[in-house]
């Protein structure tokens, strides 16, 4: 699909979704004409224009395309107005953009590039990452007289559930049976009625814990940002498995296919083999069926669908086949995936000889796991612990979601993967428990979250986190 | 049970139907959630209470004499895994949530889909209720001349002319 064009990976009609693409504008990508739309990055536009490789690797010079789309990993860096090393899948385009791949690690602009002098700002408290947690908390912070900074290093608010097509599980007070985007929507809006201050395609890079700093890179100034609290709710990032090819363009976290489509109206791939049959593994080949690509089969390496069976349910009715005790082995392309091999495995997930299968495929789709972004927080010198039941080192906190540094708290996924719903509740929580430190009356609200926590996490599908919870958690 | 979590479909065995005499008086809910997940929307969504759960992490139960087939859980289950089963004058009628492009017209004959995705037959699609404003997310209701496949039928095939 390479040479198809622009129009090939364009979705015209979708039953859920209506994209709103703006205004045209120009760009140059080494030396040639893109017409990007104005609400696209510029990963997305050279994607919808047939561009898979952004950037080759540095020692054996082989094609990297993008991976995650959401600013969290480093395949999408290119050489931008002579600029190296510039995470392309979150920088919106700007007409006379010069775009170039990036040959290796990069080379140091030849021009003097301009930075604006560093300010310092003074906060209350300071929420990192503006997805469900940190807008939650936003929301209550602001409900109950204190003004939060919120920092996005997207260029839109609303993290991972700006994508969330399907209607949400749980209860009403989590916004069962509404589809994750218009929950999204309305917390944006929320936020904006209460004039939250928020500072988006901002990057918190650094945190200097001996004089309580976060050092924040927006467009090209740094902010130094001095805060009485922080509240960490920074995500997760894609899990990348090891298999030969896995390097290829159109090998993308299952989430990278989601923000392309949902978002950007962009086809990932024309046939896709999903891996892993996760809640995100399953949710995301239906949405790629909804948006027009087929898939072809998705490959679980346990031996049994670790997402809701509802969810695989709907994927089989559309004639979708599930493998489990499959896995990936290799993807094979020139300067894409054209193919891939996947093998059987057995209880042990060892491979069973002569078990391999090979698909025609142009896409292959990583749902193997998210791990919590915690890298700030371990700069920060907040005590870590290694959990598999919460998907890597999470912080050591307790209930009320306060880390062993006492002005810093965590919320959602980084605090341990798990679902929005839960997110959108620890938002409130460590928002409830920041005012209750400040001397305001939230021991009520805190007893109660907690409660619609416990709730929520009673079922089978909550036992992994309350045991890793259990080894987390002091007090 | 089947093992569902292995092969991603039920089998018709696993699942808890109306009587006969039910189903051909008006349309009535059947359920496919048979894990238990942190859910509960069609226990709201239910005018008669005629949905019963024990806990949010309970499996939803429908009591078949109580249900008045009004569809409020078939639009609501964020699973899709919410039908409406009805045989009126000898023919089967099954109501299942769509949300695919094309939808079909009403009038349209459509293919039959099983759990697998498989075809199992034609019908023809008497109602298309779309069920939110914004987008074409639908209740799709299809009659065929086979009564026994309302425990079959989940899922349509818009047949395209080109």
């Amino acid at each position: 699909m390479n040479k198809k064009g622009a129009g090939m990976r364009e979705i015209k009609s979708h039953p859920i979704l209506h994209f709103d693409r703006g205004g045209q504008v120009e760009f140059s990508f080494e030396g040639k004409r893109i017409t990007a739309y104005q609400s696209e990055t510029v990963a997305m536009a050279l994607y919808r224009n047939g561009i898979n490789v952004f950037s080759e690797s540095s020692k054996l010079h082989r094609p990297r395309g993008m991976f995650c789309a959401i600013g969290k990993c480093s395949s999408c860096m290119m050489r931008v107005n002579g600029v190296p090393n510039v995470r392309t899948c979150i920088l919106p385009v700007r007409s006379n953009m010069q775009v170039e791949r990036q040959h290796g690690l990069g080379e140091k602009p030849s021009g003097v590039v301009h930075f604006l002098s560093p300010v310092e700002r003074e906060e209350t408290v300071t929420i990192i990452g503006g997805g469900p947690a940190g807008l939650s908390a936003a929301i209550v912070f602001a409900e109950n007289g204190v003004k939060p900074l919120v920092i996005e290093q997207n260029p839109l608010l609303g993290g991972q559930l700006i994508k969330q097509t399907h209607k949400f599980f749980g209860s009403k007070n989590e916004g069962a049976g509404i589809r994750g985007i218009k929950i999204a929507k309305e917390m944006i809006q929320k936020v904006e009625n209460l004039g939250i201050p928020t500072l988006a395609r901002s990057s918190a890079f650094g945190f200097y814990p001996e004089t309580d700093t976060l050092g924040v890179f927006k467009e090209n100034q740094y902010i130094k940002v001095h805060s009485n609290y922080y509240l960490f709710a920074t995500g997760a990032a894609e899990r990348m498995i090891p298999f030969e090819g896995n390097d290829l363009p159109g090998v993308f976290g299952a989430g990278a296919a989601q923000t392309m489509m949902n978002i950007f109206g962009i086809k990932p791939g024309n046939r896709v083999l999903m891996v892993g049959a996760g809640n995100v593994g399953l949710i995301i080949s239906y949405q790629l069926l909804q948006a027009g690509v087929e898939v072809a089969g998705v490959v679980e390496a346990a031996p049994r669908i670790g997402g809701y069976f509802v969810h695989a349910a709907k994927l089989r009715r559309f004639g979708v086949p599930i493998l489990t005790s499959t896995t990936i082995k290799r993807a094979i392309g020139v300067a894409r995936v054209e193919k891939a091999v996947t093998v059987s495995l057995d209880d042990k997930f060892n491979e069973i000889p002569n078990s391999e299968k090979e698909w025609g495929i142009d896409t292959v789709c990583l749902s193997t796991g998210l791990i919590p972004s915690v890298t700030l927080l371990a700069q920060a010198g907040c005590k870590m612990k290694y959990s598999p039941y919460l998907s890597g080192y999470v912080p050591i906190r307790n209930k009320n979601l306060m880390t062993t540094k006492e002005n810093i708290f965590i919320a959602g996924d980084v605090s341990g993967v798990e679902e929005a719903s839960t997110a959108i509740l620890e938002g409130q929580l460590a928002a409830y428990s920041i005012l209750k430190k400040m001397g305001k009356d939230a021991a009520l609200q805190i007893d109660e979250t907690r409660s619609e926590l416990e709730k929520l996490r009673s079922g089978p599908f909550g036992t992994k986190i309350l045991k890793g919870l259990e080894e987390v958690q002091y007090e | 049970m089947s093992d569902y979590l292995k092969t991603g479909y039920l089998n018709t065995s696993d699942l808890e139907f109306p009587d006969e005499s039910v189903v051909k008086q008006h349309f009535v809910a059947v359920t496919e959630c048979v894990q238990e997940i942190p859910c509960n929307p069609c226990v709201e969504s239910c005018p008669v209470d005629a949905i019963k759960m024990e806990g949010i992490n309970g499996v939803p139960h429908v009591d078949f004499k109580k249900c008045i087939g009004c569809g409020n859980c078939v639009a609501v289950c964020p699973g899709l895994a919410m039908f409406l089963v009805n045989i009126k004058e000898g023919k089967g009628r099954v109501s299942l949530p769509y949300e695919m492009l094309p939808l079909p017209n009403k009038g349209d004959t459509v293919n039959l889909l099983g759990r697998k995705g498989k075809i199992v037959g034609a019908g023809t699609v008497i109602s298309i209720r779309q069920i939110e404003k914004d987008t074409t997310s639908s209740i799709i209701t299809v009659e065929f001349d086979d009564p026994s496949l309302i425990k079959v039928v989940r899922n349509v095939g818009v047949i395209r002319n080109e």
